[in-house]
């Protein structure tokens, strides 16, 4: 990949609402030229999607639980575990999942509305997946950080004074 | 209110009293009443020092490193300071003789003057230029000499000029290159012509180097790497710019043994070292790879090449600089002066600027803008002065 290919990336994985015209200024090319990158980049699926990052926790209205899954599963003859990575990750409440080393094999996260709608997914579609061994389940108590982004209000204030030499 | 026993008369030294206060200050006193002002006034990193550079120091403190180092600084750090710079910059400098750690490199031009200047000696000074390097020389009893850059030459110095204003009395020369204001660099074509004159009159260079890493499109090229000139040149430079650590205080120092020797003198008795926390800091900072400092690198030099496309854009003609993070402008069209747009863009449009005019000669006539902010209050910024030109169009 080229270095502006390289900084377009770079520069809409942290501001995916980066106008095309203000990257051209910073990357120093063209409009054209970093609208066909992106639009490159997008259908190669190297960017999957755009999307903001939301701290749930301060809208009332959403009163959501996250779990995070441990689950050890036995690979498949021909397609390890893709096939029960596949099965796991069609359910849409599944909000991310990976392929793990160490002591278990997915990691499955895991949006409900409530504990219990969690207990559910667990128990009568998780286990009951044919390769799946065992799951751990791990409630998520507090954000501090997601995405390389901190939640905490005023850690990116500007604490500089104002003018100086 | 003074007592009736304290003298009255003579009570400042006339050193003192023959420099002016900044003409910065005014401009943070007016921007600092106000809500909702964009600041690109500000001469230093939106970054945050890196974490591990924090952590280091605190660890530091924690194990008890509490106390004073030796007078030039702790010699792992000198040592690491004397790698990064040879690596860096291929100027290799002994780290036992010929190196100060120092309170920022505001400390280090004091005290590199301070052991070379005697009373009424001339010191070239380069303006526009930092704003501390006259009142430094001034208050060493030396006599500062402003030598003026165009934007014609995009801000850099010739040898035609520097020429001019050498007289049997001028001891040293003053360079700072990346220059804030104006972003400008000397490449090694410019110096060169310039360490002969300097040769010929044998001066000694005191380099502002503070802004070294900042240079987006070439890689900084000291003048201490010329033939001649490593032995005549006090090389000052720091943290503060490059890993986002000017509250940290702290820079350094390089001269030959004779000249750091001296400057030790003055450093011991007025210093006595650099704070210990911030060195241990300073150590982790070039121990730890150069990732944080290239990824702040290429985020000013995006964020350079916004604020020059954008500035033309509305009309504010602007020579693209090679370095620092300072764009600097030319408003001569709009009619006002330096001062009177950095006033009235605070007043209308709540964007706070510097007036070229506090940086010295050549100054006038264009406003330092510092792009060392986020990208969202850049375009808003450039949208606001866009406006406020289109108000006062003559």
């Amino acid at each position: 990949m080229e270095t502006h290919e390289l900084e377009i990336l770079q520069l809409v994985e942290e501001n995916g609402r980066l106008d095309v015209s203000t990257m051209a200024k910073m990357v120093d090319r063209r409009e054209d030229e970093v609208q066909a990158v992106l639009n490159k980049l997008e259908k190669e699926n190297v960017i999957v999607s755009y999307a903001a990052v939301v701290d749930w926790s301060k809208v009332e209205e959403r009163e959501g639980v996250t779990a995070m899954i441990d689950v050890k599963v036995t690979p498949q003859r021909g397609v390890g575990f893709d096939e029960v990575a596949e099965r796991i990750y069609r359910f849409p409440e599944v909000k991310a999942l990976y392929l793990v080393s160490g002591a278990y094999d997915l990691s499955v996260v895991i949006d409900g509305n409530t504990m219990s709608d969690i207990a559910g997914f667990v128990s009568e579609k998780l286990s009951t997946l044919e390769s799946v061994i065992s799951t751990t389940t791990h409630f998520r108590l507090k954000t501090y950080k997601h995405d390389g982004v901190v939640f905490e209000d005023g850690e990116d204030d500007d604490k500089r004074i104002v003018v100086s030499p | 209110m003074t007592s009736p026993s304290v003298r009255k008369k003579n009570r400042l030294s006339e050193a003192v009293q023959n420099i002016r206060p900044s003409g910065i200050r005014r401009f943070f006193d007016m921007a600092s009443t106000m809500e909702d002002v964009i600041s690109l006034g500000v001469g230093e990193p939106d970054f945050v020092t890196p974490w591990n550079v924090r952590e280091a120091s605190i660890d530091s403190m924690e194990r008890g490193y509490t106390a004073y180092t030796a007078n030039p600084g702790i010699i792992e750090l000198r040592e690491a300071i004397a790698g990064y710079l040879e690596q860096q910059f291929q100027t290799p400098y002994d780290p036992e003789k010929e190196m100060i750690v120092t309170v920022g490199a505001s400390e280090a031009i004091d005290i590199a003057v301070r052991a070379t200047v005697n009373p009424g000696e001339e010191v070239i000074v380069v303006e526009p230029g930092f704003v501390s390097y006259a009142p430094i020389v001034s208050l060493a009893g030396g006599k500062p000499v402003p030598l003026g850059t165009r934007k014609e030459y995009a801000f850099k110095l010739t040898k035609e000029e520097l020429e001019s204003v050498i007289t049997p009395n001028t001891k040293a020369i003053m360079l700072s290159f990346p220059n804030n204001p104006t972003g400008a660099v000397m490449t090694k074509e410019d110096l060169a012509p310039l360490a002969d004159v300097i040769e010929k009159h044998d001066l000694l260079v005191l380099s502002d180097e503070i802004y070294a890493e900042l240079s987006y499109d070439h890689s900084h090229y000291s003048v201490a790497k010329l033939p001649g000139m490593k032995e005549r040149t006090i090389l000052i430079s720091g943290f503060s710019k490059a890993y986002a650590m000017t509250g940290w205080r702290l820079g350094f120092v390089c001269a030959p043994p004779d000249i750091t020797a001296a400057m030790l003198k003055i450093h011991q008795y007025t210093m006595m070292c650099a704070s210990t926390p911030a060195q241990f800091g300073a150590l982790e900072a070039l121990k730890s790879g150069r990732d944080d400092v290239e990824r702040m690198i290429t985020s000013y030099k995006q964020r350079r090449n916004y604020i020059v496309k954008s500035f033309s854009e509305i009309g504010l003609s602007c020579h693209s600089p090679g370095g620092a993070f300072y764009a600097f402008p030319s408003i001569e069209d709009t009619g006002m002066t330096s001062d009177e747009f950095a006033e009235g863009l605070l007043k209308e449009e709540h964007v706070a600027v510097v007036p070229g005019n506090v940086f010295g000669e050549g100054g006038e006539g264009h406003i330092r803008c510092s792009y060392a902010t986020s990208m969202e209050s850049l375009e808003t910024a450039v949208e606001r002065m866009g406006r406020f030109l289109r108000k006062h169009a003559t």
